[in-house]
């Protein structure tokens, strides 16, 4: 199944290192990964998606918790949450397609962000379902260049996931 | 007063009350070394290999409990000490590895004898930390020391660029530390253990499994006396043996691939497994799919990543596996229900009946030296009582099965990376920490060759270790397993290229002797263990084609063994 891990990381160089090395060695998925400091700049906060069964995920939410770099560790899935992701996309657009880009880019509240004479270029942010959505919706379109973020994802409700 | 860095080392070991450091030196930890000189509270042993500064630091730490100190230089003084930390990391060995680094300036230029040396022992450390600053060595030791000694040990490597060393600034020894990202777990939970007492008092067919976290946590003492308050039947694995007196009749011996048939037979039928600081390792269970079919497990571990990794447990309990017991203890005392005695009657009857198989015999008529039989006698002169380091393959086999300790920390061997190269310098750790005692290293020909230079170390100390060398002219254990799975193509030997070990021992100033006749095994280990202040040789030519029995294949359950 899978997995959003959200862990607090010490921000201290090497400790990126120590998480994927932890990966790599113990043979686990990523599926995806960010990473950036948070409103603490001690911490950094680390978002990881990972498929595996149960006993896998149990592993390596325990060997992440053995990371002495490793401040807390939540398993999101387990909770109610929300999680994003943001895309930059770049298509052609190019007389009549223009249009038909920007009702498109509507539809899915994305924003464009920068045009050129044969180009746009696009925000957008959600889950992967909406941003693959969203791609297959631009079918007759040339896609240029697509740039997706890794996944970030925060529980709901008042409830701080450092408390 | 400001110091610098160097000297803030020296002092932050001292004030870890660090007694020895194991090391070797080169350009970028020529400041410490000038530091060691000027002063003679910390001791440094210079060995002839950063190998054999890792192994001695591991030995000293294995046997001591303390955490062994190692100093390198900067590159090919980090890379040659990598296989003694992977060694102490797969054992949980307390170890601080200083590595010295080219001067802050010149990190990431591929500056003379650079490497990565946090990237590189990265994978085999409990942590690694690159200091940046002088204002920060005294921390990051304290920090060293305690993560590398608390929760489950393991070796942490700190490295230090030269110009840090140099560097000056006050020295404070930090008398605390906190890390809120560290909490080592101590305490197991009290209601899993009052839990686990119901089911282990339930059991008809109890086993005890105890492992090498038993002697890391000092708990031998409060082992001893739970099994006994149970009278329930005890194996150890490799690295636990000595946790349990062997000579006690509820021990079964070792279990595993080369473990008794009365060991690995209680294993696969017992009811109630109780699990104590052991992680269920591949060369203990055999194949998972056939282990301990009939068991619930309860498992002790202070590393709740080692509970259910393998084998799903029904109690899991973390926690510091001492505090655990004395817990065990307790409440087993308070408590009214007793172990089910006519059940485990017929349990040691069944035991028995496997004990009467005598799976470790082997021909005592034999015109040839018999490896085993040296052991024997080994443990005969010495009582059970010393300490012993091996290297890795059939000697270590045969160690662990025929010496039969009756302490912990005296058996001092590599189980978990299996390292060739170890027991010398080991030796050399224990000896220091222990001058007065009998340390005798059991190696093979091809292992003893690996840190074979160490002997030098060995006349520049005095240290009066006792190498007795199984030398059957073969990497046994690999013959071992050409001949049962290769259908005997034994790819590649080396017999007509063997040194003379004698004259090889006495260039270095030690005493050689070789022994071809068992008649002559006995006189010759008194004479060795005899000369106290003398390091003694003994080059054993043992019967050749001898194989360690029992053995469980890979791939085969518990009770599927091959006997002789
Ligand atoms: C550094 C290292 N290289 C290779 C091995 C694989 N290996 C395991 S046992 C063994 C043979 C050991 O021979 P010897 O030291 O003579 O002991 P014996 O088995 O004959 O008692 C080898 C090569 C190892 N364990 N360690």
């Amino acid at each position: 199944m899978r997995h959003i891990i959200s862990i607090l990381l010490e921000n201290e160089s090497g400790a990126l290192s120590r998480v994927a090395g932890l990966f790599s060695a113990r043979a686990y998925n990523i599926e995806s990964l960010s990473v950036a400091p948070t409103d603490d700049p001690s911490l950094s906060r680390m978002t990881i998606v990972t498929t595996g069964t149960d006993e896998i995920i149990e592993q390596i939410s325990k060997q992440l918790n053995k990371l002495v770099d490793v401040v807390k560790l939540i398993d999101m899935t387990a909770d109610v949450h929300i999680e994003r992701e943001l895309m930059l996309i770049k298509v052609s657009a190019t007389d009549g397609e223009r249009d038909e880009v920007k009702r498109l880019v509507d539809i899915f509240n994305g924003r464009v962000i920068d045009v050129t004479d044969t180009t746009y270029t696009i925000e957008i942010t959600g889950n992967g379902e909406k941003l693959n959505a969203f791609m297959e919706a631009l079918s007759s379109i040339t896609i240029v260049e697509v740039v997706r973020s890794g996944l970030i994802g925060i529980g709901r409700g008042e409830k701080s996931s450092l408390s | 007063m400001e110091l610098t860095g160097a000297e803030i080392i020296i002092q932050s070991l001292k004030a870890e009350g660090v007694e020895h450091v194991f090391g070797y030196p080169g350009g970028a930890v020529l400041h410490i070394y000038d530091a060691f000189y000027k002063q003679d509270d910390v001791q440094h042993i210079l060995v002839r290999h950063e190998q054999g500064a890792t192994h001695a630091a591991d030995g000293y730490a294995r046997a001591t409990g303390k955490p062994g100190v190692v100093l390198v230089t900067s590159g090919p003084g980090a890379t040659n000490a990598v296989t003694g930390i992977a060694t102490a990391y797969m054992d949980s060995i307390p170890m601080v590895v200083i590595t010295g680094q080219v001067p802050k300036h010149l990190i990431g230029n591929d500056a003379f004898q650079e490497v990565d040396s946090v990237g590189i022992t990265r994978p085999v450390v409990k942590h690694n930390f690159l200091i940046g600053d002088v204002k920060d060595i005294a921390t990051v030791f304290k920090k060293a020391f305690y993560v590398a000694t608390t929760g489950r040990p393991g070796p942490v490597v700190i490295d230090i660029p030269k110009d840090i060393t140099a560097a000056k600034y006050e020295f404070h020894y930090p008398s605390e530390i906190k890390m809120r990202s560290y909490h080592p777990t101590v305490k197991g939970h009290i209601g899993q253990i009052k839990r686990a007492t119901e089911l282990i008092l339930s059991a008809e067919r109890p086993m005890i499994y105890t492992g090498g976290g038993v002697i890391l946590s000092n708990a031998s003492e409060q082992l001893t006396s739970f099994a006994q308050k149970l009278g329930y039947p005890i194996t150890n694995t490799l690295m636990g043996l000595g946790a349990y007196p062997a000579n006690d009749k509820q021990f079964l011996g070792m279990l595993g691939m080369h473990g008794t048939y009365e060991a690995n037979m209680g294993m696969h039928h017992c009811d109630v497994l109780i699990a104590i600081g052991a992680r269920f390792d591949d060369r203990v269970t055999g194949n998972l799919e056939k282990f301990c079919p009939d068991a619930k497990i309860v498992h002790i571990d202070v590393d709740p990543a080692s509970i259910s990794k393998n084998v799903r447990v029904d109690i899991p309990i973390v926690g510091e596996v001492s505090q655990v017991l004395d817990d065990f203890l307790k409440v087993l005392d308070s408590g009214k229900k007793e172990p089910n005695v006519s059940a485990l009657e017929k349990w040691w009857a069944q035991i028995e009946e496997w004990r009467s198989q005598d799976c470790l015999k082997y021909d005592r008529a034999s015109e040839l030296v018999k490896p085993q039989y040296v052991i024997e006698q080994l443990h005969e002169i010495t009582k059970g009582d010393a300490f012993v380091t091996s290297d890795v393959g059939q000697h270590q086999m045969w160690a662990a099965q025929y010496y039969g300790f009756n302490k912990p920390r005296r058996w001092i061997n590599s189980g978990g990376l299996g390292t060739m190269g170890f027991g010398l310098p080991a030796a050399i750790g224990v000896q220091l920490a222990y001058p007065d005692e009998t340390v005798v290293c059991i190696t093979g020909e091809a292992s003893i060759q690996m840190c074979i230079q160490e002997l030098s170390t060995c006349k520049q100390y005095g240290l009066p270790v006792k190498i007795i060398c199984l030398n059957n002219g073969y990497m046994g254990m690999v013959r071992q397993w050409q001949e049962f799975f290769y259908e005997k193509r034994y790819a590649m030997s080396y017999f007509d290229a063997l040194p003379d070990f004698v004259a090889l021992t006495e260039s270095y100033g030690h005493k050689g002797i070789q022994i071809a006749n068992p008649a002559d095994v006995r006189g010759a280990l008194e004479e060795a263990l005899g000369r106290k202040d003398e390091l003694v040789f003994m080059d054993f030519l043992t019967d050749r084609t001898e194989n360690v029995y029992p053995m469980i294949p890979a791939g085969a359950g518990l009770n599927e063994m091959i006997l002789v």
